[in-house]
């Protein structure tokens, strides 16, 4: 299966990363050889199977609304890479 | 010095009756790690200050008559996909190299509740992405038995280590075969319990319907004694299960007659290594003369679950790993432009390759246009493949096929085809895709004395017939005898 550089941008822009141009070459052959070996699972007939998103049956637990002690603001921002008071900094989010 | 070769069950023994002190083994255990970690990397991060103090206050505790349990004492180790508090947690990634986390895993906290001295956080593949341990930003780590080859992955470390004896057990986790593979790889007993068993608060994401922690041991008793520990509900962790922990040691010196043993022919296929299909055959054989009734059984699906793998850990993994940003903690690349330059750069130079290609795999299959042929069509053929394990548990107790097709490979052998690096974890992953516990205990050494691995399935929550039937088959044999040459 052949997977474009078009679409490998694509993909990259969706999810926030990038690639050399070199880089997408290989990406593109990669990502095909893959999506070709995983191609095979049309062979199932799955049209009147459901699908298990999940093994267990999950509910939601529910407790107390009450208040328990857990990291204060000096401990959460602690890793931050740029922090402003108790506010985590970031670059310029709007344009000029 | 021969303390560190011992098993969990002896050095605990030693330290309950005062003949051992928790200080003394702890020291013995860094020594070994100074003296031979050089040379295989099993760990990313050595706790070695830490580790005495802790060790210290055990001593304290245990000469006051105060003892904890089997794990008092002893030093193990944790993958570090465990959140420690205070302690570098990196997952083997760039982006995290110098997070420090500000709190303890449930897992981590258990651990050092029931006295377990941590000396360090083992190396592990990126993101636990891998099968080889090669992934890791800090290096790959080399099998003990031989250093030109891998340990297996992504809790590669975890085995080097407990099998090089840098420390007496290990936790891992095991997401398609994370555990179970480097155990077989290292010549190590893993397991990896039903999911929902142990619980993932603080463990990284990778593959969140699918990740379950579990330990490497060196016998299957050790690995009861760690799951005693680490087992059971958690309020922090939703999926995981409110059903009593039951003393897993307590049953595994029954016997196994009348045990209904399947075994599955789609695993026993074309391109599997001669020496570990006759070990594994030896295996089974042996079990059936314990008592055990073999039967050949038929788990139709079996082709299509690294397909269907391969589409849904990646999915996952593209939505959890959305988190790293730059923002609140990890790896930030400060020239950028704006917020949306920020985190382009941020995730291209924080991510290796592999952590990269699943993402956008499960981009990919995620996206508008592709969800329906490729995410939604991979959890339908996982139905399938979970329906395949509950026909074939309405017959059997548990079901023996080989852990990995292969024993322990080259490093750089499969680096540049991930094709082939993911078809290594064909017998592991449909055990995590129908969320059942799997053990791997070792069954045999190849000719060039590498070890081999034979792997056991189970019903949900039956983690105690897994065991049993492993440590039934242990004692019968000898291979944990063996230790590896460095």
């Amino acid at each position: 299966m052949r997977i474009s550089k078009y679409t490998v941008r694509h993909v990259a822009e969706l999810a926030r990363l990038e690639f050399k141009e070199e880089e997408l070459e290989k990406f593109a052959e990669q990502l095909g050889n893959i999506l070709e070996h995983i191609e095979e699972l049309n062979e199932l007939d799955t049209s009147n199977v459901e699908p298990t998103f999940h093994v267990l049956d999950l509910s939601t637990p529910l407790r107390e609304d009450v208040v328990e002690p857990w990291l204060n603001a000096d401990e959460a921002l602690e890793n931050a890479p740029q922090r402003e008071e108790d506010f985590f900094a970031v670059p310029k989010v709007i344009e000029d | 010095m021969e303390l560190p070769f011992l098993t969990i069950r002896e050095v605990s023994e030693s330290i309950k009756k005062k003949e051992i002190s928790p200080v003394e083994i702890t020291q013995a255990i860094l020594e070994r790690i100074g003296e031979v970690d050089g040379k295989l990397n099993s760990y990313i991060t050595v706790l070695a200050d830490q580790a005495i103090q802790f060790a210290k206050e055990a001593e304290k505790l245990i000469s006051s008559g105060t003892y904890i349990g089997p794990l008092h004492g002893v030093p193990i180790g944790l993958k570090d996909i465990f959140c420690m508090k205070g302690v570098r947690t990196t997952c083997g990634s760039k982006i995290l190299e110098n997070f420090i986390s500000p709190y303890d895993a449930t897992v981590t906290r258990k651990l050092k509740d029931a006295g377990a001295v941590i000396v360090g956080k083992n190396n592990m593949d990126e993101f636990a992405m891998g099968s080889s341990t090669e992934n890791s930003y800090f290096g790959p780590t080399r099998n003990p038995w031989d250093l030109e080859r891998v340990p297996g992955g992504s809790s590669g470390g975890s085995a080097a280590a407990v099998s090089a004896s840098l420390c007496f057990g290990s936790i891992g986790t095991d997401t398609g075969g994370s555990i179970r593979q480097p155990a077989t790889l290292c010549g190590l007993v893993g397991l990896k319990p039903t999911y929902g068993r142990v619980s993932r608060f603080g463990m990284i994401a990778f593959a969140s319907s699918l990740d379950q922690g579990g330990p490497l041991t060196k016998t299957v008793e050790d690995t009861a004694l760690m799951l005693n520990i680490i087992a059971g509900n958690d309020s922090r962790d939703s999926t995981s299960v409110n059903s009593p922990v039951p003393d897993y040691t307590s049953c595994l010196n029954d016997g196994i007659k009348g045990v209904k043993v399947g075994v599955p022919r789609e695993y026993f296929i074309k391109g599997i290594d001669t020496e570990v299909e006759e070990a594994v055959k030896r295996a089974i054989a042996l079990v059936e003369d314990l008592g055990g009734v073999v039967e050949e059984i038929s788990l139709p699906h079996t082709k299509h679950a690294v397909s269907a793998y391969y589409l849904l850990a990646p999915s996952e993994a593209s939505s959890n790993l959305a988190r790293y940003d730059g923002v609140k903690y990890g790896f930030r690349v400060y020239d950028a432009e704006n917020l949306r330059d920020m985190y382009f750069k941020t995730r291209a130079e924080g991510f290796g390759r592999e952590v990269k290609r699943r993402i956008m795999i499960g981009t990919y299959a995620l996206s508008s246009g592709y969800y329906d042929a490729y995410y939604l069509k991979a959890q339908r053929v996982r139905t399938l493949i979970k329906k395949d394990f509950e026909d074939a548990f309405k017959k059997v107790d548990v079901i023996m096929t080989p852990t990995s097709p292969e024993p322990a490979f080259k490093i750089g052998e499969k680096t540049d085809d991930p094709l082939k690096m993911y078809l290594s974890d064909i017998f592991t992953i449909p055990c995590n895709l129908a969320g059942l516990p799997g053990i791997s205990i070792p069954c045999g050494f190849t000719s060039t004395g590498l070890p081999i691995g034979l792997q056991i399935l189970g019903k949900p929550f039956d983690e105690e017939t897994l065991l049993r039937v492993a440590h039934n088959y242990e004692i019968h044999t000898n291979w944990k005898e063996k230790r590896p040459p460095i």
